[in-house]
Parts: structure tokens; C-alpha cells; sequence
């Protein structure tokens, strides 16, 4: 096909190629740039600025009054400090480790099972497969009210098939230490649909002839996964679990509207004590608050960094 | 072969289990007030009741009304703002395209709080809080990166000799990018704009730290003050948690390869 368009290779740029080709635009880089200009004031309004707005809230001492006025004394790094040493820095640190270390490998393994189930071609599959979306689908209000409503300790659903069963109620959403095991079925149950997608277009790209000569080998079912699925799924694996581990370090409806972190911080994580410091209380911290959300964004990021290198990577071989 | 009858059965099993949720949402928003507190709860809305729904119409329709507004200018903003941008970093080879792809794929990952705290102080300052184009305007944020993404992948797809025909008949990038790349991206737009719409749809952190308490409430907000206020009638919540998801399943229902495109797009390339 190259060989039909007559156009000189196009390294050539600006005059060069507007000599040889006078039909062409003269100036791509300026086309090109009033395309994304549009986009580039937006990202430096509405992404920029807000981040660098809450760099400024997280380094001043913030008061009702100043907030509005704007003239707030700059603290350095005494808002951080204060986070530091509140008695809820630990426990927020280790909820938001273990919801999202728990809902990231029961959203793989579980995501990954069904990926391979739904991967076999029977009747309904790919129906039965399209339905499983539907909870990645609704709005998360919707997601948190239901299960609030199916893990209420005295009509919910839930303790009535532990009943029934033998078990006896427990206190899903208002006994500290279940609070936070409740908030991480429910964002598991969020997260399978994601994993399934994902795991399952990978599935597809593994050729099926492996599969067969491994059967014609006598590679039984869980053989053929461990030694051909599983190895060959490992950089759409990477690529997923990245992405999940990003996506569920800043989850904040499904606890907020579950349990407000509570009772007492029991369920709290760096998002939800974020948003408690800023706007929780009727007396804002909007400095701290600031703080504490910053502290995500790190963490965010240097995630996200590894998630954009393992994917060049894998774009690149 | 022969268990294949056996596996459309375990996948069906495994589905009814994956959506009970969904089922049971349904069931209590049938439910009657007085069988809400029945133990063990009803498998079956035995005494089936639209009170729910009543509630929903009586009390839900402006927050409803509102959501739709939202949802709609998200798109309008997000598609405005992303096709032409992926249409440059697909075909026009700008220098510096791959920062700004970098950069819009870090911006998806920032926080949803850390936006809002920011969006809410720049809106004190310029008045814009409690204000309609305010929130369409955060909302945005959270599908245009995205957005950008999804087109710019799906415009390297088309050919660049077509391209080349069209700027050889004179016309220029603005006029290529009108007629014939944007006519070309039709699947994509439609991808776009129902993430775009059911992002909106759905935000509840940008409505709760910047309209809440406003004239104009999203559906989000008005779940939320719902479970708040009174939270014996879960038949009236749980109708308004059905009628505000069905957006996602009409869209599951009539759109449901751009969905699965959508999912995908963004993890994997194949």
C-alpha cells in the first residue's frame, strides 16, 4: 500500500514538504495545536488549577473566615504535621491498605475465574456474560444503598439466609469490626464486572491451538491453566491489576454512603477522612483535609506512573 | 460437548447470584411499608405495591429533571473538548503530543476528592457553587481524559490515503475534521458520550461537596438525603435507586457492544 501514496516520507516537514507538495497544509504543527488547544486550556483550568488550589489549601491555615476571604497565613507543612499525628492517621492508613490489597485479589481471582468459565462457548454465554456488567454499570449510590439495606442488622436479607443456616445476626454496618469487611464485599462485587471484561478480551488474543496441543499432550483443565492461561494472561493481568489498585485507592462513595467511615473511624479510609475533614464536620478543615488528599495523590500517582510504564512496555514488544 | 447443557446452567446459577442485589432492590421497592420489618424478608413482593413509585413521581422528578440536564451538557462538553483533540494526536502528529497524552492519562487518576476540594474552593471564590453549569462543568472531568483516549484510538484507525483525498480536494484540517473524520467516528461519539452520560449521571462526590443544599439537586443528592431523612421507608428508596438506574440498563440493553468497547479501550490493546 505504501508504495501507491507517491507523498515523500513526511520526516521532511514544514518547507521542504510545502515545496514539494503545495496542495498540502502548509503548517500542520499550527493545525494541530488549534485542535488541542481547546483541550490544553481545559486541562490547565479544571485539572491543574484545582490541584494546585488544593497544594495551596494543604500549606495555609485555614479558618470559615479566611476560607472565604482568601487571605489565610501559610503554615508550611503543619497541616501535614497535624494529619501525622492525629490518632486517626494509623488506622485510616491501614483500612485503606487492606480494602484495597482484599478487594483487588478477590476482584482478580474472582473476575479471572469467570473470565475463563464464561471464556468456553456454551448457550447464553455471551448474554449471561453482558449481564454480569450490570453492577459495574450503576450509579454507586445505587450499589451502597442496596447493600446498606441488605446488611441492616435486624431486616436485611443477608442475616436472614445467616439464620436460616444457624448463624447467628451480625452487626454488618454498625459493629466496628465488621463495618469495614461490609464496605469491601460490596466494592468487590462492584469490581468483578471491570476484571471479567478486561480478562476476557485478553482471554481471546491466547491462541486456541495451544489449548489443543496441549489437550492432545493430555494437559488436564487445571494443567492447561496454570502452565498456558496464566502465564500468557500475565501482562493483561498487570495492566488489570494496576488499574483496579489505582481505581480503588480513591473509592469513596460506597464507604461514605455505606458507613461514613464509621462507627468510629472503624471503616475510614484516606478518602473518606479526606472528605470528613473538609466537609464532614460543621466546622471544616479544609487545610488538613487538603493534606490528607494530597497524600492519596502521591500515592495515586506513583501507581499510575507504573501502570502508564508497564503499559509503553507492553505497546512497545 | 455433552456438558454444555450443564455449564449454561452454572452460568445462570452464577449470574442470578451476581445480580440477586439487583433483584432484591426490585423486590423492596415493592414492598409494602408494613411488611418492610417482616422477618425473614420476603423472597417475593407477595403484596406487591407501587407506593414506591408513587413517592418517586411525588417527590424525585425535579432531581431527576436535573440529572438529565447534568448528564446531557457533560456530553456536549466532553465531546466538544475531546474529538478534536483526538483527532489532532491521532492524525496530525503535534510536537509534544505524547506529553499531553501522558498527561491525560495521569489526570484520570487523581482522586475524585482531591478534585472536588479544589473545584470547591474555586467555585466559592467565582460564586459558581450551587450552580448547574458548575457541576457540568466537574462532571466533565471525569470523562474527558477518557474521551480523548478513546478518540484518539479510534481515529489512527482511519486511513490516512482518506485523509489525504480529502485535503487534496482543498479541503482544510477544519474541513476534513467536519465532514469526514468526525462522520467516520460515529461509534466512537457513541461510546464517549454514554460513558460521559453515565459517569454524570451517576457522580455523587462533585454534587455533595458542590450543589448540595442548592436549588439544583442531581438524583444522587436526592437518594442520599432520601436514606438520611427517613430511612423506615427503603420501599420509596429503593424505587428511586430503580428509576435511577435505569439509564445504565437501557444502555446495557440497547448499546451493549459500545459499553464493552468502552471497558476495554482503556486497559487493553489488542
Amino acid at each position: 500500500m505504501s508504495q501507491m501514496t507517491q507523498v515523500p516520507p513526511p520526516r521532511t516537514d514544514s518547507d521542504g514538504a510545502a515545496l514539494k507538495a503545495p496542495r498540502r497544509p502548509v503548517s500542520p504543527q499550527w493545525a494541530a495545536w488549534a485542535f488541542l488547544a481547546p483541550v490544553t486550556l481545559y486541562l490547565g483550568l479544571f485539572y491543574a488549577y484545582p490541584l494546585y488550589r488544593n497544594i495551596d489549601l494543604s500549606l495555609r491555615h485555614y479558618t470559615v473566615r479566611s476560607f472565604v476571604r482568601g487571605d489565610a497565613p501559610f503554615t508550611g507543612l503543619a497541616n501535614y504535621r497535624m494529619v501525622f499525628d492525629d490518632p486517626t492517621f494509623a488506622p485510616a492508613l491501614l483500612h485503606t491498605v487492606v480494602f484495597t490489597g482484599v478487594c483487588l485479589v478477590f476482584q482478580y481471582a474472582i473476575g479471572l475465574a469467570l473470565a475463563v468459565f464464561f471464556h468456553q462457548n456454551f448457550r447464553l454465554s455471551a448474554t449471561l456474560r453482558a449481564l454480569f456488567l450490570v453492577p459495574w454499570l450503576l450509579p454507586l449510590i445505587v450499589s451502597a444503598s442496596t447493600w446498606s439495606w441488605m446488611l441492616n442488622s435486624d431486616s436485611g436479607v443477608v442475616n436472614a439466609v445467616l439464620h436460616a443456616v444457624g448463624i447467628g445476626p451480625v452487626n454488618w454496618l454498625t459493629s466496628p469490626s465488621w463495618s469495614l469487611t461490609s464496605v469491601i464485599i460490596a466494592n468487590i462485587w462492584i469490581g468483578v464486572p471491570f476484571n471479567l471484561v478486561v480478562l476476557h478480551s485478553g482471554l481471546q488474543s491466547i491462541p486456541a491451538s495451544l489449548y489443543e496441543a496441549a489437550a492432545l499432550d493430555g494437559a488436564n483443565a487445571w494443567q492447561r491453566f496454570w502452565r498456558i492461561t496464566f502465564p500468557l494472561l500475565r501482562p493483561v493481568s498487570a495492566i488489570t491489576l494496576l488499574l483496579g489498585l489505582v481505581y480503588t485507592l480513591k473509592v469513596f462513595d460506597i464507604i461514605w454512603i455505606m458507613t461514613k467511615g464509621g462507627p468510629a473511624d472503624s471503616s475510614t479510609t484516606f478518602a473518606t477522612w479526606s472528605y470528613q475533614l473538609g466537609f464532614g464536620n460543621l466546622l471544616p478543615a479544609f487545610g488538613p483535609g487538603a493534606a490528607v488528599g494530597n497524600l492519596l495523590v502521591l500515592a495515586a500517582l506513583v501507581f499510575g506512573l507504573i501502570y502508564v510504564r508497564v503499559q509503553r512496555k507492553q505497546a512497545l514488544s | 460437548m455433552r456438558t454444555r447443557p450443564l455449564k449454561t446452567a452454572l452460568g445462570l446459577l452464577l449470574t442470578a447470584i451476581m445480580l440477586f442485589p439487583v433483584y432484591w432492590m426490585l423486590n423492596v421497592s415493592l414492598t409494602r411499608d408494613q411488611d418492610m420489618r417482616k422477618s425473614p424478608p420476603g423472597l417475593f413482593p407477595a403484596h406487591a405495591t407501587l407506593e414506591g413509585y408513587r413517592a418517586v413521581v411525588d417527590q424525585q422528578l425535579p432531581y431527576l429533571g436535573t440529572s438529565l440536564v447534568i448528564g446531557l451538557g457533560t456530553v456536549a462538553l466532553t465531546v466538544a473538548l475531546a474529538a478534536p483533540a483526538g483527532y489532532a494526536l491521532a492524525k496530525l502528529r503535534p510536537r509534544g503530543g505524547g506529553i499531553l497524552g501522558f498527561v491525560l492519562l495521569v489526570a484520570q487518576m487523581i482522586p475524585g476528592i482531591i478534585m472536588a476540594m479544589g473545584f470547591y474552593a474555586i467555585y466559592l471564590q467565582l460564586g459558581l457553587l450551587q450552580s448547574v453549569p458548575g457541576l457540568i462543568v466537574a462532571d466533565s472531568t471525569l470523562a474527558v481524559p477518557f474521551a480523548v483516549l478513546i478518540f484518539t484510538a479510534f481515529m489512527s484507525t482511519i486511513p490516512g490515503e482518506l485523509l489525504q483525498a480529502a485535503q487534496m480536494d482543498g479541503a482544510h484540517a477544519l474541513r476534513t475534521f467536519w465532514s469526514v473524520v468526525l462522520p467516520m467516528s460515529r461509534n466512537s461519539v457513541v461510546t464517549v458520550s454514554l460513558f460521559a452520560f453515565l459517569w454524570s449521571w451517576s457522580d455523587f462526590i462533585f454534587a455533595s461537596t458542590l450543589v448540595n443544599g442548592g436549588a439544583h439537586e442531581p438524583i444522587t443528592l436526592g437518594i442520599y438525603h432520601y436514606i438520611g431523612n427517613n430511612n423506615q421507608q427503603w420501599n420509596a428508596i429503593m424505587a428511586t435507586a430503580v428509576v435511577a438506574s435505569l439509564p445504565a440498563t437501557v444502555i446495557l440493553v440497547l448499546a451493549q457492544r459500545y459499553v464493552a468497547a468502552g471497558v476495554t479501550a482503556g486497559a487493553v490493546k489488542d
